[in-house]
């Protein structure tokens, strides 16, 4: 006998703008195939939920992705995101359908509806998660309970989260966390209609102008990971910049860099530049002049790549690696590649 | 015109650091800070304040006795009224139950529109704003970065996603997020810091407000703490002394351990 | 160490090091290489109402306590000492004899400006024959009908040009010596008022110190700040106020100093451990920051004193010997922990061991203050 009657499932928000489905949707719904496989004694069912105007035949694609069954809410008031007509018709297909569990992806978009949603219905919701599983030792209750990890005070802590007496189990989970599954044109499955009814459908909220962003220089004290350069890495700096790209982050340098013309002072790191402390610092050629770590030695794990194994820098590098960054580097970078895919 | 802003103290979670020997968060020393998302939020209520006629910006947070001291702060920034909802039945309290209690205590003040933090830096949920806002039944706009314009019926303001901006029109009364770093909040100033001292912060309690006792605190909250962890850090500096392809690759292996690498 | 500040004392403090340290240090070494007077961050002053602090409300002030007023020149010296100097010039110098000494219409004209930071104040006593011997003025302030005619030559004037009120001292009777002197109120744009050389300066080289030019300019009598006659000792109480602004900005140079030290101390390693842990490097710490906090304590005395209306002329004495000259020491010996990179300005004790020289010298020299103490002790 289930715990709670009537409630099963994990639906996934499948997000989509101007048609166009985003792909941290399938990543959930990649995600909750594991996740329904992990309890198979649930019988449970990857839903996808699909909001918008002349989507229907996007559906299919939902499945392809995982999906064993997709509900369509096509609705000419949905045709463009509205917190407030989103919210009606997601609150009214929840209540219709009992969701076991209701994953969004934690985009502007779904950090936007899903508190809203999850408030109208007193349901429970964890924010930004980076991990999901069930707790097996419930399953032979009847109950699928989701333990969602999400960091917080900056990433320095790590919370589990629970909704042991509330149902549907909402998330909201960030892009880029879970992989994505290739689609399969043979999957078939289920194809719901869902109309939704509006009570008030006077807009509150109009969209006047849509504006492309221009993006401006990084802002080094606010990247997350640092590739720095130092004058052992003047050679190569194409290189420092490709690896910070491939792991997301921005490439910064010593002073002795900057003053030799080959980066901004604005991408400065030290004493007379700026002070950074990412998760994560890759020292390139750096050779770790007081002048240079006092603006970098805050970050929480240094990996120092340098010629000299007498490097000071390496006194205060979690990882050191004595060698030649113009060697390292483009194989570092391929390395990054290769893993992202495994 | 009532603006309302609300506001979290909150540690500065750019001190905390954790400890690299018991692995555990060193909170001891950590100054606690106005959210900044929140203080942002406060800036554009007090320049709205400077450009237009009859504003009157109320503050409210929620939170321990401790935080009035924030809230004097903010007196001394220039707000006009200052209220902490404090109770010892609101704490445990999840966004859920939050949003339930400030939606109760802004009925009771009384506003035109509502200014929040998107996010306060110690939880990152970025629930609370949207939350109030449905319980008090107004729309919301969220990730605001820009006050366009502000009139007695609606404000203009501009929402930044992801990758576009959008300029939106919405009816009052409403909620909006604040994104840190759409201005320079103001400092302190030295005439209302002295002023700061002949005014009061405003304190209601659970017996001030209309909500039954299931919807406050741990009872109205249906997420629960199921355990907390520290991530792993590196206690000790390892130098090695490999060839370069065997380098790259314990650095990538390392990177993808520590979820640094994902997809 | 804060067991004379207040609640409000605190959150004060709380302002001052926030705006030290976003907007005066990250300014202060490209000041003190240009040469150029840091108007960003009195415009950011005039912002957070810093510009009166110890002045009635009714005038513009904030209504604070002189204790206030001084940890804004103390914090905001830690990172900059010209900054300091300027705060202080304007506030204790030129802003104080008129709210002390000038009639209600003087106040009511000049105090509103200058407490909200519209516009700044500075004083003009030093010529370049009347330095400690400040008796021997040259300037003279001729009597013509109602008005005055000023003549004469000021120099090292803080401020000098970037102020809009001027306090100025001149000779209205030769005979009478000191008590021949008397003080004006003189305004930037008046005809025959112009700014002379600018000094190139060791130390707070951001600080506009120039010549005051008098060539025949007509004061009406309303200009007269105070009683004919009575300009000496309206000078002489000014600097006793003044001395206490001083005596902080040199703490704040000093304690800036060790600022910069501690974190450098603990990463650079010489002989594989950081020289931290060389007791060489713990007891001259040891030495400085004790002298730092003495001299603290000697200021806030000083500035105590003062608020309460006591007899402040030896307290501010005391505190000034004592803090710019500890300034200089810690400063020095700051470099000489910090070595070959503490002498170039990559770092900021080189700056601040040239700001600090000054602090011995201005508002009255050491000896002076040893004039004054050792005068008291003997009376």
């Amino acid at each position: 006998m289930a715990k709670f009657e009537g409630y099963k499932d994990i639906y996934v928000f499948v997000e989509q703008r101007n048609g166009v489905i985003a792909n941290v949707g399938y990543e959930l719904i990649s995600e909750a195939r594991k996740l329904v496989a992990s309890i198979p004694s649930m019988g449970f069912q990857v839903v996808g939920v699909l909001l918008g105007h002349n989507i229907k035949d996007q559906a299919k694609d939902v499945i392809a992705h995982g999906a064993d069954k997709v509900i369509v809410c096509d609705h000419e008031l949905l045709e463009g995101y509205s917190t407030q007509f989103y919210a009606d018709a997601l609150t009214q297909i929840i209540e219709e359908f009992k969701p076991d569990s209701f994953l969004t992806g934690a985009t502007v978009l779904g950090r936007d509806l899903a508190p809203r949603v999850a408030a109208r219905l007193d349901a429970g919701l964890t924010a930004d998660a980076t991990k999901i599983e069930i707790d097996l030792t419930k399953v032979e209750d009847g109950e699928a309970l989701l333990l969602v990890t999400r960091p917080t005070f900056g990433g320095n802590l790590f919370g589990t989260i629970v909704c042991p007496n509330t149902r549907p189990q909402m998330a909201t989970i960030r892009p880029n966390v879970f992989g994505m599954d290739p689609a399969d044109e043979s999957r078939t499955g289920e194809i719901v209609e869902f109309a939704p009814k509006f009570e008030d459908t006077d807009a509150k909220v109009v969209v006047k102008e849509e504006i492309k962003k221009v993006v401006e220089g990084i802002d080094i004290t606010k990247c997350d990971i640092l590739v720095g350069a130092g004058r052992g890495a003047e050679g190569c700096l194409d290189m420092v910049k490709a690896v910070a790209e491939e792991l997301g982050g921005a490439m910064c340098a010593s002073r002795a860099v900057v003053e030799d013309g080959f980066a901004d002072k604005d991408v400065q790191v030290g004493q007379t530049g700026k002070t950074v402390r990412p998760s994560l610092y890759i020292a390139c050629g750096i050779s770790g002049a007081c002048q240079h770590v006092a603006g970098m030695d805050k970050s929480d794990m240094i990996i120092a790549i340098n010629r000299d194994p007498q490097a000071d820098i390496f006194s205060i590098a979690n990882m050191g690696f004595v060698g030649d960054v113009n060697e390292i580097l483009p194989l570092l970078k391929e390395e990054i590649i290769a893993a992202k895919k495994a | 015109m009532k603006i309302i802003v609300l506001v979290k103290q909150v540690p500065d979670s750019t001190e905390i650091r954790v400890d690299k020997v018991t692995g555990t968060l060193i909170r001891a020393g950590v100054p606690s800070i106005i959210n900044p998302d929140d203080l942002a939020g406060v800036e554009e209520a007090l320049k709205i304040k400077e450009t237009t006629p009859d504003v009157k910006v109320t503050v409210v947070s929620m939170g321990p006795p401790q935080a009035k001291d924030m809230l004097k702060e903010l007196y001394a920034r220039g707000v006009d009224e200052c209220v902490l909802i404090s109770d010892r039945a609101f704490a445990g309290a999840d966004t859920c139950a939050t949003s339930s209690t400030l939606a109760a205590a802004i009925e009771k003040i009384g506003y035109d529109f509502i200014i929040a933090g998107r996010q306060a830096i110690d939880g990152d949920t970025a629930q609370v704003g949207p939350q109030t806002a449905e319980r008090l039944n107004i729309p919301q706009v969220t990730y605001v970065d820009q006050f366009i314009k502000v009139t007695e019926d609606k404000l203009t303001v501009r929402k930044s996603l992801e990758e576009t901006e959008e300029i939106i029109e919405v009816k009052l009364p409403c909620l909006l997020t604040t994104l840190s770093g759409m201005n320079t909040p103001r400092y302190m100033n030295c005439n209302d810091i002295v002023d700061s001292f002949s005014k009061e912060v405003k304190v209601m309690t659970f017996a001030d407000l209309d909500i039954p006792k299931e919807k406050v605190g741990l009872a109205g909250s249906p997420t629960k703490v199921h355990k907390t962890f520290t991530k792993d850090v590196t206690a000790e500096t390892e130098t090695y002394d490999l060839p370069a392809e065997e380098a790259a690759k314990l650095i990538a292996k390392t990177l993808k351990e520590k979820q640094i690498i994902t997809k | 160490m804060d067991f004379m500040l207040t609640e409000q004392h605190k959150m004060m403090k709380k302002l001052f090091v926030e705006f030290a340290e976003k907007d005066v240090k990250p300014l202060a070494a490209e000041i003190d290489e240009e040469e150029r007077f840091p108007r960003e961050n009195v415009e950011k002053m005039r912002e957070c109402k810093m510009l009166g602090i110890p002045y009635p409300r009714k005038y513009g002030g904030a209504g604070a306590d002189y204790l206030s007023y001084i940890l804004a020149v103390e914090e905001i010296s830690k990172k900059c000492g010209t900054t300091g100097v300027v705060l202080s010039a304007h506030t204790s110098l030129g802003t104080w004899p008129i709210f002390q000494f000038g009639t209600e219409e003087q106040k009511e004209k000049y105090l509103p400006d200058l407490c909200t930071g519209k516009k700044l104040a500075a004083f003009g006593l030093t010529e370049p024959n009347a330095g400690t011997d400040a008796a021997g003025q040259q300037t003279t302030a001729v009597k013509d009908g109602d008005d005055y005619i000023l003549n004469g030559t000021k120099i090292f004037i803080t401020n000098a040009g970037e102020a809009d009120v001027y306090i100025i001292f001149a000779m209205t009777d030769k005979t009478k010596g000191t008590h021949g002197i008397s003080a004006f109120i003189v305004e930037k744009g008046m005809p025959g008022f112009s700014i002379g050389l600018h000094e190139k300066k060791l130390g707070i080289r951001g600080s506009a110190t120039s010549e005051l030019i008098f060539n025949n300019v007509r004061l009406s009598k309303d200009h007269l700040l105070g009683q004919e006659g009575k300009g000496f000792k309206i000078a002489m109480m000014t600097l006793d106020g003044g001395r206490i602004g001083i005596a902080a900005q040199a703490l704040g140079i000093a304690q800036g100093a060790i600022d910069e030290v501690v974190p450098y101390v603990k990463s650079r390693k010489q002989f594989g451990r950081a020289i931290s842990k060389f007791q060489n490097t713990q007891f001259q710490l040891a030495d400085m920051q004790v002298k730092v906090d003495a001299a603290r304590l000697l200021v806030y005395q000083a500035a105590m004193a003062k608020e309460n209306g006591l007899p402040y002329s030896y307290y501010a004495a005391e505190a000034k010997l004592f803090a710019s000259e500890v300034a200089m020491e810690v400063t020095t010996k700051a470099i000489q922990l910090m070595g070959g990179y503490g002498y170039t300005r990559d770092y900021p004790v080189e700056r601040m061991f040239r700001d600090a020289k000054i602090t011995e010298i201005y508002e009255g020299t050491s000896e002076v203050q040893r004039m004054v103490v050792s005068g008291q002790m003997l009376k």
